[in-house]
């Protein structure tokens, strides 16, 4: 990935294989030393979008391969003063770090500017387009419970068509064999969903999403951040919400996931949140073993 | 006497069916005649054996950006991109600053075009007060001033009271009503059609139904005032069925298409490129094959381009945050060729027809006849000739053209304004 990584909709299988088999090696049961592979390395992590746990989980997974890490959040930065993106990344560019580490609220940003940069640039999520490394991880957190993707049951419930975890994770899922089941209200599932990837399927009823599930991906609701509403979030929880009495549609040994930071009885209840069959801790974990992955793999040449 | 002779083109004029090997005799800047070997002296040639000679193209959508944005275009800019592109008549719309919705912001775009444009400029005016969809405009000083017809291009007018109304004036002074269909609260927030692609993309969508609702609209308003409506760009399938369907019920009711709209789909567009976004926007390609059905049938009565220009700074950011629009007057012809003539999907002459007849009956111009006595606008285009686009050498002040670096089979080769040569391709 000498380019960097912009999505998951292009990688292939053994590129996906291969960073998954790596950040396996990375995870904290397998060693807690540091690691020096990357010592003298700069990677600039820019924010344009509040994040505490991406940003961070990037910045402890760079540290742990010895390279150095700066952060940089719009906010109180040159991008606060007016300077348009492309301003920005130029300067940022002209300073030669190895990557640039990037979340932004528009869709696509990091794919123009790495049109126009030849730094390698890594999505950490653009708008509701994609989030390649939080499907990374969470593929990684399915394979430590279960040995493939294939045949899989994965119903993904809530706000759909705004979310960049869910496009991640249907490209991946889709490429290994996965059945995904997309629920949500219709306003926020558009019916192309069903021709983005194979093997999509698409339900208004939680119930139908959850009968036979091998993992439940819970979505983060932002009612509030869409630009009209285009569901009760009164009722939202009533019809779309995870609760305990959801879990025996779903295999006994079901996994509950969710990219955080959780809505607690907006989308998941405390009950599940807080019970045994949620992973949603796991996939944190994983969060710095699959980016040290793909820092390791952008950097590597 | 100033004479310029065109020897040996094939001659065609849709207006009088005339398709065949003539001379063409321009005397003072008017037709002086059409013939066989005409008899001349003293006259300028010009050597069109090979060469298409069609009556001067009329583009009737484009922005020229002047006065209040000469940064992106001015009228000069964009009347030697028109002459590049082979257009001998341009209309602008009124989406400048100020907005052109009186009479004296009209008359000052046509003293600015007779000082510095190359090409006939024709100003559409405004419908309401600066295009705010309120208040109508000084729609009939306007027409006194010299506009063409009336629109709130870009800036649709929601209210059907005021868009009744504005139809009522418009027909009392004899212009058309131009609308750039699309409801606001439907298309609002959104970047690219709504679809798969953008879907797949995260971007919004603008779905072609805020396209149809207004198209239906105005078509029904139309019927209630007996005005004469123009839809501007149409590119969804159900808003060419509507128009085909208002035309054979009598509704008065004409319509454009762009070239980018023939000629590309939602899915062509490299990832996030700004150069690809324009409104409407580009749609599916079932779609494209309903704005060529169109074409062909006769739903469709113009090609315009909807020339938007935008600089460089304002297209290099966030897509989101990108302007709509691109630029098209150079490479429209050349579109028109690959897409619907060099396939066999329509003639020679129904293209002709499309950027002369077509447009200059949309707005009653004097122009588009090659007719004795008749402004000597010309257009000499080859049909085969391959060249590339060079969006860097464009006349127009912007870049923002999906085509750049395009290899055209065909495409003008001589623009003639009133008896004057301002325009040939050794200039390319």
């Amino acid at each position: 990935m000498p380019g960097g990584l912009l999505g998951i909709e292009s990688l292939d299988r053994i590129e996906i294989e291969t960073i998954l088999d790596r950040a396996k090696t990375f995870q904290p049961q397998q060693s807690q030393n540091r690691r020096d592979m990357l010592r003298g390395r700069m990677i600039v992590n820019l924010f344009f979008e509040a994040s505490t746990r991406t940003r961070t989980s990037f910045e402890i997974a760079a540290k742990r391969l010895g390279a150095d890490a700066i952060s940089i959040s719009a906010s109180g930065s040159s991008v606060d003063k007016g300077e348009s993106l492309v301003d920005t990344l130029n300067t940022l560019g002209a300073m030669h770090p190895d990557a640039i580490v990037m979340r932004h609220s528009a869709s696509g940003a990091p794919h123009f500017l790495a049109r126009h940069l030849p730094t390698p640039i890594i999505n950490a999520g653009d708008g509701t387009h994609e989030h390649p490394t939080q499907a990374l991880l969470d593929a990684r957190t399915i394979l430590d419970r279960r040995p493939t993707l294939e045949g899989l049951r994965v119903a993904i419930i809530g706000d759909i068509a705004h979310s960049r975890v869910a496009r991640s994770n249907m490209y991946l899922l889709s490429k290994f064999g996965a059945h995904i089941v997309l629920c949500g209200p219709a306003s926020l599932l558009p019916v192309e969903l069903r021709q983005i990837a194979p093997g999509v399927t698409l339900t208004h009823d939680i119930k139908d999403a959850l009968r036979g599930a091998d993992v439940i991906m819970m979505l983060r609701v932002q009612l509030e951040r869409q630009h009209e509403s285009a569901f009760s979030s009164s009722e939202y929880f009533r019809f779309y919400g995870l609760g305990l009495e959801h879990m025996s549609l779903a295999k006994p040994d079901a996994i509950v996931m969710h990219p955080g930071p959780i809505n607690r009885g907006r989308e998941i209840s405390s009950e599940v949140a807080d019970s045994q069959r949620s992973v949603i801790l796991n996939q944190v974990e994983n969060g710095i073993a699959v980016r040290m992955a793909v820092l390791e793999r952008v950097l590597s040449n | 006497m100033r004479k310029l002779i065109i020897r040996n083109g094939r001659v065609i004029n849709p207006a009088t069916r005339l398709d065949a090997v003539r001379d063409v005799l321009i005397e003072d800047g008017k037709i002086a005649g059409i013939g066989e070997k005409l008899h001349v002296t003293g006259a300028e040639k010009f050597d069109a054996a090979g060469l298409i000679v069609a009556p001067g193209f009329i583009d009737m959508h484009v922005h020229l950006r002047e006065p209040g944005f000469e940064y992106a275009e001015t009228i000069e800019s964009g009347s030697r991109a028109a002459a590049a592109g082979g257009f001998t008549s341009i209309c602008c719309m009124p989406n400048t600053s100020p907005v052109n919705d009186n009479a004296t912001v009209t008359s000052y775009i046509i003293e600015r075009a007779e000082k510095h444009a190359v090409v006939n400029v024709f100003p559409i005016g405004a419908i309401t007060k600066n295009s705010a969809g309120e208040e109508l405009a000084a729609i009939g000083s306007m027409v006194q001033a010299g506009i063409v017809a009336v629109s709130d291009d870009g800036r649709p007018v929601m209210n059907a009271r005021v868009m009744r109304r504005a139809m009522e004036t418009a027909q009392s002074f004899g212009i058309p009503v131009i609308d750039h269909c699309e409801d606001l609260h439907l298309s609002a927030g959104g970047d690219m059609h709504e679809g798969l692609e953008s879907v797949r993309l995260g971007l919004r969508g603008i779905p072609a139904a805020s396209e149809d609702v207004m198209v239906a609209r105005d078509i029904l308003l139309a019927q209630l005032t007996g005005a004469r409506f123009h839809v501007a760009h149409i590119s969804s399938r159900h808003s060419v069925e509507m128009v085909a369907f208002a035309k054979s019920r009598g509704v008065t009711v004409t319509s454009e298409a762009t070239p980018h709209h023939f000629a590309l789909s939602d899915g062509g567009m490299p990832p996030y490129d700004s150069n690809y976004k324009m409104k409407p926007p580009l749609r599916s390609d079932c779609d494209v094959g309903s704005v060529t059905q169109g074409i062909i049938s006769g739903a469709i009565d113009v090609i315009a381009t909807d020339h938007a220009p935008h600089p460089g700074s304002e297209k290099m950011q966030e897509f989101e945050k990108c302007p709509f629009g691109v630029i098209g007057l150079e490479t429209a012809i050349g579109l028109a060729l690959e897409h619907l003539m060099h396939p066999g999907k329509i003639s020679l002459a129904r293209l002709v027809e499309l950027f002369t007849t077509g447009p200059a009956r949309v707005l009653n111009l004097n122009r588009g006849n090659l007719a004795a006595g008749a402004p000597g606008d010309i257009t000499i285009l080859d049909t085969e000739r391959a060249w590339t686009y060079d969006v860097n050498k464009s006349a127009s002040k912007s870049r923002n053209s999906p085509f750049d670096g395009h290899i055209f089979r065909g495409g003008p080769v001589a623009t003639i304004v009133n008896g004057r040569i301002v325009w040939s391709a050794e200039q390319r």
